[in-house]
């Protein structure tokens, strides 16, 4: 028996193949826009910021196309055990990689405003925000790939490490607003790019959490919310 | 989830013909008034198995058997046992719809009594009811004397069933049931097993992995002649703990 | 290449014209005979010649009505002999057949069947004239009664293999015992065809004559009970055809008429029965 045995429908597998590559397009174009949004934010650049709020386009119409793949698949093929759970997974992450761009987008706003402000560095936590942001994403989207269900789990619980920092960041500028009033239009533009962030961090980790289910077949969504189960 | 004991009880069954081992070493638990279904690619044995369940594998040539079967915990191969009572308690319904040309759909349904030395007082009312209970009543009962054969596939298939229900026994075994059947005629002796189940323990071997789903509780997958893995049919179709079993129902082999 | 092909036409040609001639012939042969017998023998057929008996010899008139019953006695006699032994012979080979035995019942049935007739007579003769003494219905009964079996034990054989193996198991799944299920669907299955091929086979034995020349002889009166030698029509052919008197030839032109149509009322008869089975069943 071959090591990784394929579907006796070769169309199917076809179909299966495209939709994985169309994942994986959708998650590394939104994996560039992330880091160039930050890095506008960071450089103070204008230009690059209108691009990646171009670029969301692109995002959208692969949503639209991934959901139409998935409910094809789902009306020919009947798909069963793996291929059910890859295709309910690809059903619900493409929502949350949309949102990933939309939020991209977002942080590449604030970044165009903070380019018109004079030229002040961005608190640390924004950019400590921004790395694990940038890793858990490109971490979950490996974890995909490889089927990994430890690697996501991992990526999962760093969330925490980003809710920590925002909450530390809100404490911070805060106090700088009570403190000094000039200082609030900034401050208040730097709080919503921390809070886009955090968002985008909630996001990735249900990506994370949706590849452990494909992986494994557990669903390990909120687990505070759950009854006893079988 | 309400545990339902065993109704039959496969122990260490190993079958086959001449030389050749069928089916090797298989145990396992099917429930009272539910479903289970069998599946497998073509020569895994399931068919072998089911025949074991009611004793008909015995009456080819050539055939043996090894291991147990239990019945409500009574033992259906003992020595004393008489096959021909097991197949009282235990029916059987085939792949081809088999009426017997000779009778008339009445006599059809009646025949098992016939056939088995039952005592037939209340033949009517029995061979109504059978007729209902299997969904054929209203369709018939205007030409209960006419011969089987005018009836289509379907409703040949349902008088076999009716037939088979008219002994009263307590398992169905149903050998690939609905495969020479149209679409419509499928579902209906579908929706004819989910209500059979109430009253009975059904038996189902099926080659179609969706009919599979569709209507059982609990399924067993055979792969030549062993028993790769028997759970609840949820979970093998979203989540098999065997790769084998994983790869057969998303259409890799078989 | 239209060579070839104009060579290949031509042997086509050829062939089929052969063939056709040679089918012409067998069916011509048939009509002749069939058309002879009727010029012949169907003029001679009277009411005096179905109901009186034969008038001494010499004088002309009289009938073959006691050869025509002895005819019926006979052959209803050989079917009680014949079908049931057959028959049960066939069920037994069919459903229980396997093995070194039956395989030698199979092959003793196909030597009894290229038996000549007239041994079996010898047969009859040995077995139930000698001891009686007299020549008797019995014994001719015997003789073509065997005759009969071997084509009834292969018939019923091949129309019970016939049945259908689902109908057997599925006889057997409603927890029938097997002689129950053979008697109550297989042989009620297989019904039709057994009856029809014992017509075709009392047919076959019907127009028989070497055997009865010597176990039901003849008679020129009724024969009433089974132990008297009885007068068959093949017999009576026999002996009116032999003898020099112009009456008697015509008689027995009419003997072999009613004979040949009595047959070919059974075979209709049989083939009738199988085509109404088929628009039964399907």
């Amino acid at each position: 028996m071959t090591m990784n045995p394929t579907h006796t429908d070769r169309e199917y597998e076809a179909d299966l193949h495209s939709l994985r590559e169309r994942l994986l397009l959708m998650g590394g174009l939104v994996e560039e826009m992330i880091r160039d949004a930050l890095k506008a934010a960071i450089d103070r650049d204008a230009d690059l910021a209108r691009a990646v709020i171009e670029r969301d386009k692109q995002v959208n119409r692969s949503e639209v196309e991934v959901d139409k793949l998935c409910l094809r698949i789902l009306a020919l093929r009947q798909p069963a055990a793996s291929d059910l759970r890859f295709v309910t997974f690809a059903l619900k992450v493409v929502t949350d990689v949309e949102r990933i761009g939309d939020l991209a987008v977002n942080v590449a706003q604030r970044a165009s405003e903070l380019a018109a402000d004079p030229p002040l560095p961005l608190p640390p936590e924004i950019s400590k925000m921004s790395e694990v942001v940038q890793v858990m994403l490109h971490q979950a989207l490996d974890a995909f790939v490889r089927s990994d269900a430890e690697a996501a789990e991992a990526v999962a619980q760093r969330d925490d490490e980003v809710d920590a920092l925002y909450r530390q960041l809100f404490d911070r500028e805060l106090a700088l607003m009570r403190s000094d009033p000039a200082a609030v239009d900034r401050a208040a533009r730097q709080l919503f790019l921390a809070k886009h962030l955090e968002r985008l961090a909630d996001h990735v980790q249900n990506v994370a959490e949706m590849v452990i289910f494909m992986a494994r077949g557990k669903d390990v969504r909120h687990p505070h919310s759950r009854e006893a189960e079988d | 989830m309400s545990a339902s004991r065993p109704k039959l009880t496969v122990a260490s069954l190993t079958a086959g013909f001449g030389e050749n081992a069928a089916i090797r070493d298989i145990s396992l638990e099917l429930h009272a008034n539910a479903v289970t279904a069998i599946i497998g690619p073509s020569g895994c044995g399931k068919s072998t198995l089911l025949r074991c369940l009611n004793r008909m594998h015995e009456l080819g040539a050539g055939a043996w058997v090894k291991g147990g079967v239990r019945l409500d915990g009574d033992d259906l191969y003992g020595a004393p046992v008489d096959p021909v009572q097991v197949r009282r308690r235990i029916g059987m319904v085939f792949q081809r719809p088999n009426p017997f040309p000779s009778l008339s759909i009445f006599e059809n349904v009646a025949s098992g009594l016939k056939l088995s030395g039952m005592p037939r007082k209340d033949l009517e009312a029995l061979v109504q009811s059978s007729l209902e209970q299997a969904a054929l009543w209203d369709e018939v009962k205007d030409r209960l004397h006419r011969s089987a054969l005018a009836l289509s596939g379907g409703q040949q298939q349902r008088l076999c069933i009716a037939r088979a229900l008219a002994v009263d026994p307590q398992v169905l075994l149903m050998d690939e049931p609905a495969s020479a059947l149209d679409p419509i005629a499928t579902a209906r002796i579908e929706e004819l097993i989910h209500e059979l189940k109430r009253r009975l323990t059904v038996v189902v071997v099926t080659h179609n992995m969706q009919q599979a789903a569709r209507i059982s509780s609990h399924t067993a997958f055979l792969y030549m002649g062993e028993l790769v893995e028997y759970d609840r049919t949820e979970v093998l179709f979203t989540n098999p703990k065997v790769r084998r079993t994983e790869d057969y129902v998303t259409g890799k082999f078989g | 290449m239209s060579g070839v092909s104009f060579r290949r036409r031509a042997v086509n040609a050829v062939m089929l014209g052969l063939m056709g001639l040679c089918t012409l012939l067998a069916v011509g042969v048939l009509l002749f005979i069939l058309g002879f017998l009727f010029v012949k023998g169907a003029s001679s057929l009277n009411w005096a010649f179905l109901t009186k008996l034969p008038k001494p010899v010499g004088e002309s008139g009289g009938g073959m009505a006691n050869a025509i019953l002895g005819s019926f006695k006979v052959l209803a006699l050989a079917t009680a002999i014949g079908f049931p032994i057959g028959f049960l012979a066939g069920v037994y080979l069919s459903e229980y057949g396997h093995g070194p035995f039956p395989a030698v019942v199979r092959y003793v049935t196909d030597l009894l069947n290229g038996v000549p007739s007239i041994v079996m007579g010898v047969f009859a003769y040995t077995l139930v004239v000698l001891p009686m003494k007299h020549f008797s219905a019995i014994a001719g009964g015997l003789a073509l009664g065997v005759m009969m079996i071997p084509i009834a034990v292969r018939s019923t054989e091949e129309f019970l293999r016939g049945v259908p193996r689902d109908l057997r198991e599925a006889a057997m799944a409603l927890g029938s015992r097997k002689w129950r299920s053979i008697a109550s669907v297989v042989v009620p299955t297989a019904a039709q065809g057994i009856l029809t091929a014992v017509m075709l086979d009392l047919a076959r034995v019907a127009g028989e004559t070497a055997p009865l020349l010597f176990t039901s002889f003849n008679n020129r009166f009724w024969s009433p009970g089974w132990n008297q030698p009885t007068a068959t029509l093949p017999v009576m052919i026999f002996t009116y055809a032999i003898s020099p008197y112009d009456d008697w030839h015509r008689q027995a032109w009419a003997a072999g008429f009613l004979l040949l149509a009595s047959i070919f009322a059974i075979n209709i008869a049989a083939r009738f029965l199988v085509s109404r089975g088929f628009s039964h069943s399907h």
